[in-house]
């Protein structure tokens, strides 16, 4: 767990500084958030450009939308939008649809989709240690990173610790089953609450033996080429200048 | 020839905030260079008086000094001082690292102690390197096998340049080949170790001086051997030789 998101390829995409890659993320989203999804032709622009950015980065493009399916729950409710509403309504294969609802809907479901592609590619060519190190160089408060990094240290050692607690749970003839064993489950989970409290308790004392006060070493921040800015930023500024030529010829 | 005592204790009691009395006046020198094994039963205070060696638990009663330095742990500049020569090596590997990879996990004693740049560099690959681990420099720590984290743990303190080396249960979890290494590791280290454990063969092979800790007090202070072949001293404080094993 971690780092099972990121995939080694050699791609220009690989290479890039990750806090300039989070940036170009972010600024496309905020493009494509701010594009009415009225102008339905902009949209399928901003579609083939994630997917150019995904071929150029050599990401296979099952797994880009597998990975995008993680999206599914958050946009529920917008795909259940165009059924339910007021105002003005039409039909479609015998089946009531309301035009504010389905706007709404498809506007959710396609602008997320897009950010959730882009964050895709972000996270499938960087692994989870620089994009922490990426917020670090875009000044995100240190307590916050410094969270996020033991959380990604710890994972592991926390899963592997419940696994063997359920390991000697079932060794002893317990099988989970039903309502009636949560009870174990949850005295299981408290247990596993107190030994991480715990253990985060030893690290903070470890830490403050090798005299921790507030600061994690960082590396240094490498240098930035205007080539490697120019290659990052080409995703969202296209998308901008389409959005905008589209805008133009009135599409 | 610097003649200081690496850490000297003296008549130091303490007690947990419930009432629980953990030491009842402790006097412990240990000279430079020395291999100390601590020996004790579970629960007679050992951990607690590691503790108070950097200033993590407050001396109540009674006074701590490392190299001649007093240890007191409201004077935080001190502190940092004597954190830095007092490197412990915690039981469970997963407590002690950390960070991402090994090399920043070793980084973050010496950067504490304002090292930077090149010389963080060099630092963490010569800690690294006495311990064996210098190819595993990149590698997260999850990758790794027990033995190989223990080594890196070593490490992390070693790259702090410590006065006095404090290890807790080191050859605990270790499987014979990782134990031997470690053991090699640790006779290689020209610093003042202090050795908690229960493994009285290994305290043997690598410590000339056993203490043992009973109670809250100091019960023996003489050479390895002298005290491993006192069946009675052994008993009495709950020790045991292995089964089979024969000085």
């Amino acid at each position: 767990m971690g780092e099972r998101l990121y995939l080694h390829r050699h791609s220009v995409t690989h290479l890039l500084p990750s806090h300039i890659k989070i940036l170009a993320v972010l600024a496309f989203i905020l493009v494509a958030v701010s594009t009415p999804i009225t102008r339905w032709q902009t949209f399928l622009a901003f579609f083939a450009l994630v997917i150019a950015a995904a071929l150029f980065s050599k990401i296979p493009l099952l797994l880009l939308f597998k990975r995008a399916l993680i999206e599914i729950p958050f946009v529920f409710f917008a795909i259940l939008m165009p059924f339910f509403g007021e105002g003005e309504r039409f039909e479609i294969a015998g089946i009531q649809l309301y035009r504010e609802g389905l706007l709404a809907g498809t506007s959710i479901v396609a602008k997320g989709s897009l950010g959730v592609l882009a964050a895709v590619i972000l996270s499938t060519t960087t692994t989870a240690r620089e994009i922490l190190r990426g917020l670090e160089r875009l000044k995100l408060p240190t307590v916050m990173v410094q969270i996020a990094s033991f959380m990604l240290r710890y994972v592991n050692v926390i899963s592997d610790e419940m696994e063997r607690m359920k390991i000697a749970r079932e060794s002893r003839g317990f099988i989970a089953t039903g309502i009636k064993h949560w009870k174990v489950i949850a005295t299981s989970a408290a247990a596993l609450f107190i030994r991480s409290y715990e253990r985060g308790e030893r690290v903070h004392l470890a830490m403050l033996s090798r005299g921790f006060d507030g600061n994690l070493p960082s590396l240094g921040n490498p240098v930035v080429t205007t080539r490697q800015w120019l290659t990052a930023l080409s995703l969202p500024g296209i998308a901008l200048s389409t959005s905008l030529l589209f805008l133009a010829i009135g599409w | 020839m610097n003649t200081t005592p690496s850490l000297q204790i003296s008549n130091l009691a303490f007690a947990y905030p419930d009432g629980n009395q953990a030491l009842y006046g402790v006097n412990l020198t240990i000279n430079k260079g020395e291999r100390v094994a601590l020996l004790g039963p579970n629960g007679a205070g050992k951990t607690t008086l590691v503790m108070h060696m950097n200033g993590i638990h407050p001396t109540m009663q009674g006074e701590v000094r490392i190299a001649g330095e007093l240890v007191d742990s409201k004077n935080k500049e001190t502190l940092k001082q004597i954190r830095s020569k007092v490197g412990i090596v915690f039981q469970d590997p997963d407590d002690q690292l950390f960070m991402p990879t090994v090399g920043e996990d070793v980084a973050f004693g010496p950067f504490n102690m304002g090292i930077r740049g090149d010389e963080l560099n060099a630092v963490v690959d010569e800690a690294l390197s006495q311990v064996g681990m210098l190819e595993f420099r990149d590698r997260p720590p999850h990758h790794l096998s027990f033995g190989q984290r223990r080594r890196v743990a070593v490490a992390t303190v070693l790259a702090m340049k410590p006065e006095i080396l404090v290890m807790d249960e080191p050859s605990s979890n270790l499987d014979p080949a990782s134990r031997r290494e470690l053991a090699e590791i640790v006779r290689s280290l020209d610093v003042t170790i202090v050795m908690v454990t229960h493994d009285l063969p290994y305290a043997l092979e690598l410590c000339e001086r056993s203490v043992i800790l009973s109670g809250g007090i100091i019960v023996a202070d003489a050479p390895t051997r002298e005290i491993l072949t006192n069946a009675s001293l052994l008993a009495s404080h709950r020790l045991e030789l292995p089964v089979g094993f024969t000085l």
